[in-house]
């Protein structure tokens, strides 16, 4: 009897410690009624403080996605979403904006210390050389609640800052690129987005300057039943340098919670933007009960000669993801990366991928995915190469491999190919394989234990991916890739 | 230091081996001789703890313990090291990673220090050097581009590193070329020819056996040990064939 209890108790809190990012902050929270109209969209500019002309973008954004169809076309099976059954601003309770960090409701400081984020001004990484330093902006259901470094990347003349303050700061800048890469009719959670994004976050790279460190950008959903719709805007001026590194993570909840965020990317001449997101929301669990709707439309217009943008992704969390960070190359010479690793398990889907579209002379671009596919779960890379007439000599390499861990789970490349000009080389290569028994028992009797076998293995199939990563992050995300695939063999 | 009594394994349903009993102390090598199909790798894998190769019936004590009932990774934290007749590769792994998580996850099962990297990389240097094989080997990914022989040399490498007190070589000697095989042998004697170490050397041919010496050798026929000797029994198979002695 004493055997069954414990026993029940362990598998009780293993359950438990399947997510660890799972739990649920107390704090006094300020919502929005329940649901969508136009109100909810006045008051959410209301909220923030925000001009005539944010609202109005936003009310017509509005207006637009009622006329909308949500996308069917990816292979995807998505139970109907009730907009009316969300709240679509929840915000922490505290003063709006705060003097320094010391104000920072002190339980929302140790949820970020709980999940492992550097809030502290003064944050030097243990362990990597020259001790770099990450400035952070901290989105916390729909509000930005900590912006670090913010003063020292002012000496530099990079504007860092959420998107809210930004549209009270700097209005001209962020009212010229707003919906410029990501227009709000691209499609319908882009329009959603538009209507109702609560926060995110807005950088901007002056010309000839070299960001001096990370930024980054962690987003944690809190409140039950709130959607979370940030949008982030980067514009990269001419001869600049910036790397940006997004977090996510979500409690464990049985019901579903959408998050539909946009990211626009700009990239004048030869400026680069490096853009790094480790994705671990909430996956929901063994029979697919919850998780996050990660339905996101990420896009980078390299407009700029010799610009140049590189988006690296690990997805490993979400219960549903729909997800395509591109590149519309319109520079000459313009370079577009895309390198991705996607990790679905149990009931998890996954259709993620990207379009590079080739639009200036002598463009290139490189598609890198590997998918990892474990339980019942698909996972599908969807990816665009097109060239336009006049783009000549355009080049692109693409490589898809899928990785299956057991038979109950699907993999599947779905690649277009557009070329209207003769000069382009594309080139598309990819491999389907199964982590053998081979390779497990060679590990094993080495000395590892089943998981961390199939964590290595997995490690080395996404290598070429998690190398691209900066270091901090690339050994964060080695470890999530072991932690999602747990219990998915044997 | 093993003791196998009178074991009885099966792989898809179909008996392998039946009524294997042999005996190794501290200090000895034994080889193990026999055709093909005699049922020599599956000896292997089953005291590795493959999964697919079911025991059913007799017992196996490894320093006293009941060797059948621990897992793979128990079995190599305990001291048992087995080398495969053909190593698999691991893309996108290098032999230096694989080997300090592996050698690290053994020490942390038997609640020892884990080696830092510095640590690690000197001793898998030393181990590299001796086997003739360079540290850019060690960097590239396991076994992936690898020779036959260099992938044998590679598998000694590794007992170097792991250091164990039970080595089951499972034709370490196949496809290696004559200067490997010395390379090979030599690797053997060096790393377990001590009192506290044993090795069982399953191998189909002779040659082997001119460079590490063994004990005894037994030739295995059918599932079962049919005769067992001294070194000379090697010999006299090499000269007169399995089947005259296996009869």
């Amino acid at each position: 009897m004493t055997d069954v209890r414990n026993r029940e108790a362990f598998e009780a809190a293993e359950e438990a410690a399947k997510y660890k990012w799972g739990f649920t902050s107390e704090i006094e929270q300020e919502f929005a009624p329940k649901g969508l109209n136009e109100d909810i969209v006045r008051f959410i500019s209301a909220k923030k403080g925000e001009p005539e002309w944010m609202l109005e973008w936003r009310l017509k954004a509005y207006r637009l996605w009622q006329t909308m169809q949500s996308p069917d076309w990816a292979k995807l099976d998505v139970p109907p979403i009730d907009y009316q059954d969300a709240y679509y601003y929840a915000a922490p309770k505290a003063k709006p904006t705060l003097a320094s960090l010391d104000e920072l409701d002190p339980e929302i400081r140790r949820t970020y210390e709980k999940l492992g984020i550097p809030i502290e001004e003064q944050k030097v990484l243990a362990g990597v050389e020259g001790a770099r330093k990450v400035a952070v902006d901290a989105v916390f259901d729909s509000v930005s609640v900590a912006t670090t470094f913010r003063e020292e990347l002012k000496k530099a003349g990079v504007i860092f800052l959420s998107i809210s303050e930004a549209i009270r700061e700097y209005p001209d800048l962020v009212k010229k690129w707003l919906g410029k890469v990501v227009p709000t009719q691209d499609n319908y959670f882009a329009a959603l987005n538009s209507a109702v994004f609560s926060d995110g976050t807005f950088v901007y790279v002056p010309e000839g300057v070299r960001c001096p460190m990370e930024l980054s950008t962690y987003f944690r959903i809190n409140a039950a039943n709130t959607g979370q719709f940030e949008r982030t805007l980067i514009v990269a001026d001419k001869g600049s340098y910036v790397s940006y590194l997004e977090g996510c993570t979500a409690p464990q909840r049985d019901e579903n919670q959408l998050h539909a965020a946009v990211v626009e990317l700009v990239a004048l001449d030869d400026a680069e933007i490096k853009y790094s997101t480790v994705q671990n929301w909430y996956p929901g669990d063994e029979q697919g009960r919850g998780g996050i709707y990660n339905f996101v439309t990420k896009r980078a217009l390299c407009q700029g000669r010799n610009s140049k943008v590189s988006w690296t992704q690990v997805e490993t969390g979400s219960a549903i993801t729909w997800k395509y960070p591109s590149c519309v190359l319109a520079g000459e010479n313009s370079v577009g990366e895309f390198y991705s690793v996607a990790v679905t398990n149990n009931r998890q889907q996954a259709d993620t991928g990207t379009k590079m579209i080739h639009l200036g002379k002598g463009s290139r671009s490189t598609i890198v995915s590997k998918g990892i596919s474990a339980g019942r779960s698909n996972n599908t890379y969807r990816g665009l190469v097109r060239v336009g007439p006049t783009a000549e000599n355009v080049r692109n390499f693409t490589q898809c491999d899928s990785l299956l861990l057991g038979d109950q789970c699907g993999a599947h490349t779905v690649p277009y190919i557009e070329v209207k000009n003769p000069s382009a080389t594309i080139e598309h290569e990819a491999t389907t394989s199964k982590i053998s028994d081979d390779q497990l028992f060679y590990a094993m009797a080495r000395g590892l234990d089943q998981e961390q076998a199939v964590a290595l293995i997995v490690n080395g199939f996404a290598k070429e991916v998690l190398q691209q990563l900066p270091m901090e992050f690339a050994v964060e995300a080695q470890k999530l890739l072991g932690i999602s695939l747990e219990g998915s063999v044997g | 230091m093993l003791r196998i009594e009178d074991l009885h394994a099966e792989v898809d349903g179909k008996p392998i081996l039946k009524g294997l009993t042999l005996a190794l102390n501290a200090g000895e090598i034994h080889a193990i001789m026999g055709p093909n199909g005699a049922g020599k790798s599956t000896l292997a894998y089953v005291l590795g703890g493959r999964p697919g190769y079911e025991v059913t019936g007799g017992a196996v004590t490894f320093n006293g313990e009941d060797l059948l009932a621990m897992e793979p990774h128990e079995r190599a934290a305990a001291g048992l090291f087995l080398g495969f007749q053909y190593p698999v590769e691991i893309p996108g792994v290098s032999n230096v990673q694989f080997l300090r998580t592996a050698l690290n996850a053994q020490r942390r099962q038997r609640g020892e220090e884990e080696l830092s990297g510095a640590e690690f990389l000197k001793l898998a240097r030393t181990q590299a050097d001796a086997l003739g094989l360079s540290m850019d080997m060690l960097k590239r990914p396991v076994n992936v581009g690898f020779s036959g022989g260099e992938k044998k040399r590679n598998e000694m490498v590794q007992m170097g590193i792991i250091d164990p007190k039970l080595a089951i070589l499972d034709e370490t000697d196949s496809g290696l070329d004559i200067d490997a095989l010395r390379t090979v042998g030599e690797g053997i004697n060096r790393i377990m020819r001590t009192p506290d170490k044993a090795v069982l050397l399953i191998t189909h041919y002779q040659r082997l056996l001119d460079y590490v010496r063994p004990d005894f050798v037994h030739v295995l026929a059918a599932g079962r040990i049919v005769r067992s000797g001294g070194p000379e029994l090697a010999h006299e198979l090499e000269r007169e064939g399995y089947g005259a002695i296996a009869a």
